[in-house]
């Protein structure tokens, strides 16, 4: 049942990944990463992490790609404009793309760590213990995350001052 | 209980609430236009069935058998594709809300909850995260509107569901912020946790639900932000007659119009079942002991109904009563008034939480 379940959302998973990438309209990509992040909380859901895929689902698809949207709504992008296709990518692209993928999981096999990876189900991580890892082991990382954070807001009212007086 | 009983009480459980659910909506409308009605000194509708009961009945055949006409210049999958979402997404919330204690009923005990169990110490439990659940498929409603309004191809749809995300997305954080408080008093992200941290009383009588415990500040900021994130007067910019004719949902029609007009009063019901899970004790209530004890099984159910009443009430009766945010004023209003308070809320119970513990 799991792996039936872990099968089916890691497909969606990449499906929609590469419907994001071959959509030409703008929107329908947005539309495929919200898929994307959902099913991505599902996979984390299945490995026991509920509290984390709760966050997935927020942050991600509820508040970043509300954003997204919202400036695909205002700016009303258009199509994508693509070229007929070159001859290029298609003698050195194609090859090349399997080429990459067949490195890529010969890397991945060769480096695969010595313990065994973790089993369906297994994480366990409650709010509470994600919280106390974050306040005491991760703490630093935590803080210097939430000054990045608050430059970044102060970045941005700068920059929407900056345009009001000009 | 075997894997079979368990999907059997899974499915009645969700056909009641949904059943109950949808009726509960079609009614707050007739609610609504009877109450508004009187407080405008008019009768309401009255004329089909005795106080215009049947009312509801007849604007459902209305909107099934009205022409269901697709303007020819829509994004057309994503124009289907919005009032599907922003009703599903409406009426998946109730799954969490604990509406009462557990039952025992034909020797199964169950309790009155979608997403409850029975755990092996016989209590009820629930997914461990479901407020934050809760809060994740709000912030997913806004996809319904804003998808709406931008396939619509239509300034007023889009103007409208600009202002509706906007406004959704800023009132969102004093929404979860507001919630912080009674969450750090009850220790727990679970609904059915939260209430069962609620069921005590004072002298006997006056229940320690959370609003009673200092958390009325937080009350009235999540009643704040509960109206705007509902689209609901005075903050229904969004829908507002005079500018946009009628917001993100102006080019629908027919049944996929009622869907949207449906997903509002879903969502009226689940915030009012939200508050009153989190601030006035879910289920509980002061004892009653002069009851038999037949009327007492049925006393939960009394309490959340009509603490429901009351929330859905308070809605109409605040329509009949302010006039719309200018939208300056709202988004002020959100980012500089409630969401400080909501903080402010939070530092102080976290303070008054640490001291006690």
């Amino acid at each position: 049942m799991h792996l039936f379940l872990f099968l089916l959302f890691g497909s969606i998973c990449a499906g929609a990944a590469v419907n994001l990438l071959i959509q030409r309209k703008t929107i329908n990509s947005a539309l495929s990463l919200i898929v994307v992040m959902g099913s991505l909380a599902l996979l984390y859901l299945l490995l026991g992490a509920e509290f984390v895929a709760v966050v997935q689902v927020i942050i991600y698809a509820g508040a970043i790609m509300v954003l997204y949207i919202f400036v695909i709504m205002l700016l009303n992008a258009g199509d994508e404009e693509q070229s007929k296709g070159s001859n290029v990518a298609k003698i050195f692209g194609i090859p090349s793309l399997f080429a990459g993928g067949i490195i890529g999981i010969w890397v991945l096999l060769q480096h695969r760590p010595a313990e065994k990876p973790i089993s369906i189900g297994a994480l366990y991580g409650p709010a509470d213990q994600v919280g106390m890892m974050l306040f005491t082991k991760y703490l630093l990382a935590f803080e210097v995350t939430s000054i990045l954070v608050l430059i970044a807001i102060m970045g941005a009212v700068v920059l929407a001052r900056r345009s009001h007086t000009s | 209980m075997s894997a079979m009983t368990f999907l059997i009480v899974a499915v009645i459980k969700i056909a009641v609430t949904l059943g109950v659910l949808l009726t509960v909506v079609a009614y707050t409308v007739w609610l609504e236009r009877k109450l508004v009605g009187r407080m405008q000194n008019r009768w309401g509708p009255s004329r089909v069935g005795p106080f215009g009961l049947l009312q509801p009945l007849a604007d459902g055949i209305k909107f099934l058998l009205k022409e269901d006409l697709t303007p020819p210049y829509v994004e057309k999958n994503i124009y289907l594709l919005a009032p599907g979402l922003a009703l599903i997404m409406a009426l998946t919330s109730i799954a969490l809300v604990p509406i009462g204690p557990i039952i025992h009923l034909f020797g199964i005990s169950t309790p009155l909850q979608i997403t409850g169990v029975v755990d092996a110490s016989g209590q009820a439990s629930d997914i461990n995260v479901g407020i934050l659940i809760v809060l994740g498929i709000t912030s997913l409603g806004v996809y319904g509107i804003a998808l709406a309004g931008w396939s619509s191809n239509s300034k007023y749809s889009l103007l409208g569901s600009l202002r509706a995300s906007a406004q959704m997305v800023s009132y969102e954080v004093s929404l979860g912020l507001s919630l912080v408080g009674v969450l750090l008093m009850s220790s727990t992200l679970s609904l059915s946790g939260i209430v069962h941290a609620q069921l005590g009383t004072w002298f006997g009588f006056i229940p320690q639900w959370f609003i009673f415990k200092g958390q009325i500040v937080a009350f009235f900021v999540y009643m704040m932000a509960a109206f705007a994130e509902t689209n609901r007067i005075p903050f229904d910019l969004p829908e507002a007659e005079t500018e946009l004719v009628a917001g993100y949902h102006t080019e629908y029609s027919a049944m996929k119009f009622a869907m949207f007009f449906m997903a509002e009063y879903a969502n009226m019901v689940t915030v009012a079942c939200i508050a009153s899970v989190m601030f006035l004790g879910g289920w509980s209530g002061p004892p009653l002991p002069f009851l038999p004890a037949a009327v007492q099984a049925f006393l939960p159910l009394v309490w959340f109904s009509s603490k429901i009443f009351f929330f859905l009430f308070l809605y109409i009766w605040i329509r009949g009563t302010l006039p719309r945010f200018r939208y300056d004023q709202l988004m002020a209003f959100g980012w500089k008034f409630l969401f400080p308070l909501a903080l402010a809320n939070v530092v102080v119970t976290a303070f008054f939480v640490a001291i006690r513990a």
